[in-house]
């Protein structure tokens, strides 16, 4: 780890913090990760991603910077990845998922703020996360109260730039959503001196549609009982989706696909057949929030599938090309986009629909609504859902949570019963 | 043929023999710093064919006994269903959280509720009110009693802020008896309103610590307009339904 001091000083993370954080990881991710049986053998890219989480990728950033490339910080799947490596830049994904840079937070902002936010903000300013400091521009949206008015403060403590997402469905949404990116290609064209042409730009979107349709290989193949893999080591791909190098990140899904439709094939799998499956929706879980998952595959019960934008939603939609020209690239960017079916928009019943759907693709006896704290259009969203849930006759319970630990014993019980009650 | 059912909350123990018809022996006991080990004294000289553990610490106890667990929304239906097999709902409030269950005719679990984290509708919140009071747990339900009716409204349900409210009521000379009572209707109100998400049914057992306090007992059962059941020991259902399910595996295998 030693090797990667000199980069971590040279970003002006705060070391003696960073290590603190960095001895934590460790110990859980044995406790979490590999105390599981049956793991297929390419989670082992996985578990060095994780076992590098602040080092090589972080090393090639600082490289691909010192060859002129820039780096941008996103914080949702709206923000188009296409155009940033369109233009040559790196996208990585900076939600926060852990309530170690939360204290630091909470000095500036409000406490009832949804830990995802806090623990982004708190890695900012605590100067404890390697990405937010290689990064040139940190691009948000305005998607929640929380995010939109956030972003005005964390302006102050980095470059940023914020994508105006609308709220509702319709054409004039989708016009200023067109509109936003054309100004945001503008934006990426000034931070890289690169110019967008539909040549790279296609490209980009090559790049992109097919680490998309490596996830969705992975999410199709959990559709198989057994489940080939774990929610746990499937959630953990869904994370590392941000942040690794796309195409390498491609190859590996690829690759550990291949094996896990052989095991499928043998008829193998992470749990024995029959195994209790279970549908989480909701709120994303950013790495290392690992919290539901470990409790409920700890339980005996499998995840076969995530309602969430670190899972399903970040695979909606194909990019269906209306042409060549730069314009019709935007517009069938823009068009995949708004099939994602985001709370912060309204109406929004159409993930309603998108959740029956998964509960009986996946063929599940249960689905887990998990909201974090705070999260207002999730978490009134999820009445409608469990509504909706219930007319079709789908179980489900909801949890609300956040990043501590000190209710874990009761989310156990409560995750157990609906077990119990379930299977 | 004798089981063990015991029921690991979080202020008390109870442990149940059963012998497939009744009720042989019961404990119930504080949990106090060590659980596993007031466990072990419990279990101490007993012979038992089986042994279920529900409850906070029923992991704590498999890992340490090889006993098998049930969660304490399954215990208690199981429970309250042997007891009174009319049983069609279950409110349970214990130290540390409560939970309102609906059961079909068989005792089997249709839905449930359980409060989250925070302690607003549990014992806890009447143990530290009565504790701001000056007055003893046990008490604490007759004291309120006898402000007659007459109630001064709390308006916080976090046990933090009506804490505090608590304090500054007591220092405008609001009479205690009033102010308890007002802290009774507050969280009665708290779980009436979690007994009407799951649905109510009748015949409701009330079981856990806090169904020992008269007033809450009143209060709840007029809020939600109907009787309430109260077993004779409220505090052993969940240890008893353990023991009934102990009961089962040994029968069916
Ligand atoms: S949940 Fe909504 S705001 Fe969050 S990343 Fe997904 S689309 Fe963006
Ligand atoms: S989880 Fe909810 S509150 Fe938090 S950033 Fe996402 S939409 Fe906003």
């Amino acid at each position: 780890m030693t090797d990667y001091l000199q980069i971590w000083e040279d970003l002006g993370l705060d070391i003696d913090r960073h290590n603190t954080l960095l001895d934590i990881l460790p110990g859980v991710y044995q406790d979490v990760y590999l105390s599981q049986e049956n793991r297929p053998e390419g989670m082992k890219y996985f578990d060095f991603v994780v076992s590098e989480i602040h080092g090589l990728r972080v090393k090639e950033l600082v490289e691909h910077k010192e060859k002129g490339g820039k780096v941008f910080g996103t914080f949702c799947v709206y923000v188009p990845d296409e155009l940033i490596i369109a233009a040559g830049g790196a996208a990585v994904g900076l939600c926060g998922g852990t309530d170690f840079s939360i204290p630091a937070a909470e000095e500036i902002l409000p406490r009832n703020l949804c830990p995802l936010i806090k623990s982004a903000f708190g890695f900012k300013v605590s100067r404890t996360c390697p990405y937010f400091e290689v990064a040139d521009l940190v691009v948000g949206e305005t998607t929640c109260d929380g995010k939109k008015k956030t972003w005005e403060i964390f302006g102050e403590h980095a470059p940023m730039y914020v994508m105006e997402l609308p709220q509702c469905k319709e054409e004039g949404d989708k016009e200023l959503w067109f509109h936003e990116l054309y100004r945001f290609k503008d934006k990426v064209e000034e931070v890289t001196s690169n110019t967008i042409t539909s040549e790279n730009l296609i490209e980009a979107i090559n790049i992109v549609d097919a680490r998309r349709a490596a996830l969705q290989r992975l999410f199709d193949l959990r559709k198989s009982d057994p489940t080939p893999i774990s929610g746990l080591d499937a959630l953990l791909i869904s994370q590392i989706y941000f942040y690794d190098e796309p195409v390498r990140f491609t190859n590996q899904v690829n690759e550990l696909c291949d094996e896990l439709e052989e095991r499928i094939q043998k008829g193998e799998g992470a749990f024995s057949k029959g195994t209790t499956r279970m549908l989480t929706a909701g709120t994303p879980m950013a790495i290392p929030h690992w919290k539901l998952h470990n409790i409920v595959e700890k339980s005996g019960a499998a995840i076969v599938c995530e309602e969430s934008c670190v899972g399903t939603r970040s695979l909606t939609g194909e990019t269906e090309s209306k042409g060549d020209s730069l314009d019709d690239l935007l517009e069938s960017i823009g068009e995949r986009q708004f099939k994602i079916n985001c709370a912060c928009f309204t109406p929004n019943d159409e993930r309603l629909d998108d959740i029956i759907d998964l509960a009986r693709e996946y063929k599940i006896d249960g689905v887990i609504q998990y909201v974090l704290q705070f999260c207002q259009p999730f978490s009134i969203e999820s009445v409608k859902v469990q509504q909706a849930l219930e007319k079709a006759g789908i179980p489900s319970i909801s949890i609300e949570s956040d990043y501590s630990m000190e209710d874990v014993g009761q989310l156990q019980t409560r995750i157990e019963a609906f077990l119990e009650v379930v299977g | 043929m004798k089981v063990i059912g015991l029921d690991i909350g979080s202020r008390t123990i109870a442990l149940v023999e059963f012998d497939g018809q009744d009720i042989v022996n019961f404990e119930i006991t504080d949990t106090g710093a060590n659980s596993l080990e007031r466990c072990r004294k419990l279990l101490e000289g007993r012979e038992y064919e089986n042994l279920v553990a529900t409850g906070y610490g029923r992991h704590l106890l498999a890992s340490h006994f090889g006993s098998n667990v049930v969660t304490e929304i399954k215990a208690y239906a199981q429970g309250a269903h042997f007891l009174y097999p009319d049983a069609r709902s279950v409110i349970d409030i214990g130290g540390q959280d409560s939970k309102t269950i609906s059961l079909n005719g068989n005792g089997g679990v249709l839905k449930f509720e359980m409060n989250d984290r925070c302690a607003a509708g549990t014992g806890r919140f009447l143990e530290t009110m009565a504790r701001v009071m000056g007055m003893p747990i046990e008490e604490f339900g007759q004291y309120a009693l006898s402000a007659n009716g007459i109630s001064v409204k709390v308006n916080s349900m976090c046990t933090v802020f009506a804490e505090s409210e608590v304090i500054s009521l007591i220092a405008k000379n609001e009479d205690g008896r009033r102010i308890a009572l007002g802290l009774h209707e507050a969280i009665s109100e708290r779980i009436a309103g979690m007994v009407r998400r799951v649905g109510l049914k009748q015949r409701i057992v009330f079981a856990g610590g806090v169904a020992k306090n008269p007033c809450i007992t009143r209060l709840l059962s007029q809020k939600l307009g109907w009787g309430l059941t109260m077993p004779e020991e409220p505090q052993i259902v969940g240890a008893l339904g353990a023991a009934i399910i102990a009961y089962r595996q040994i029968a069916d295998s």
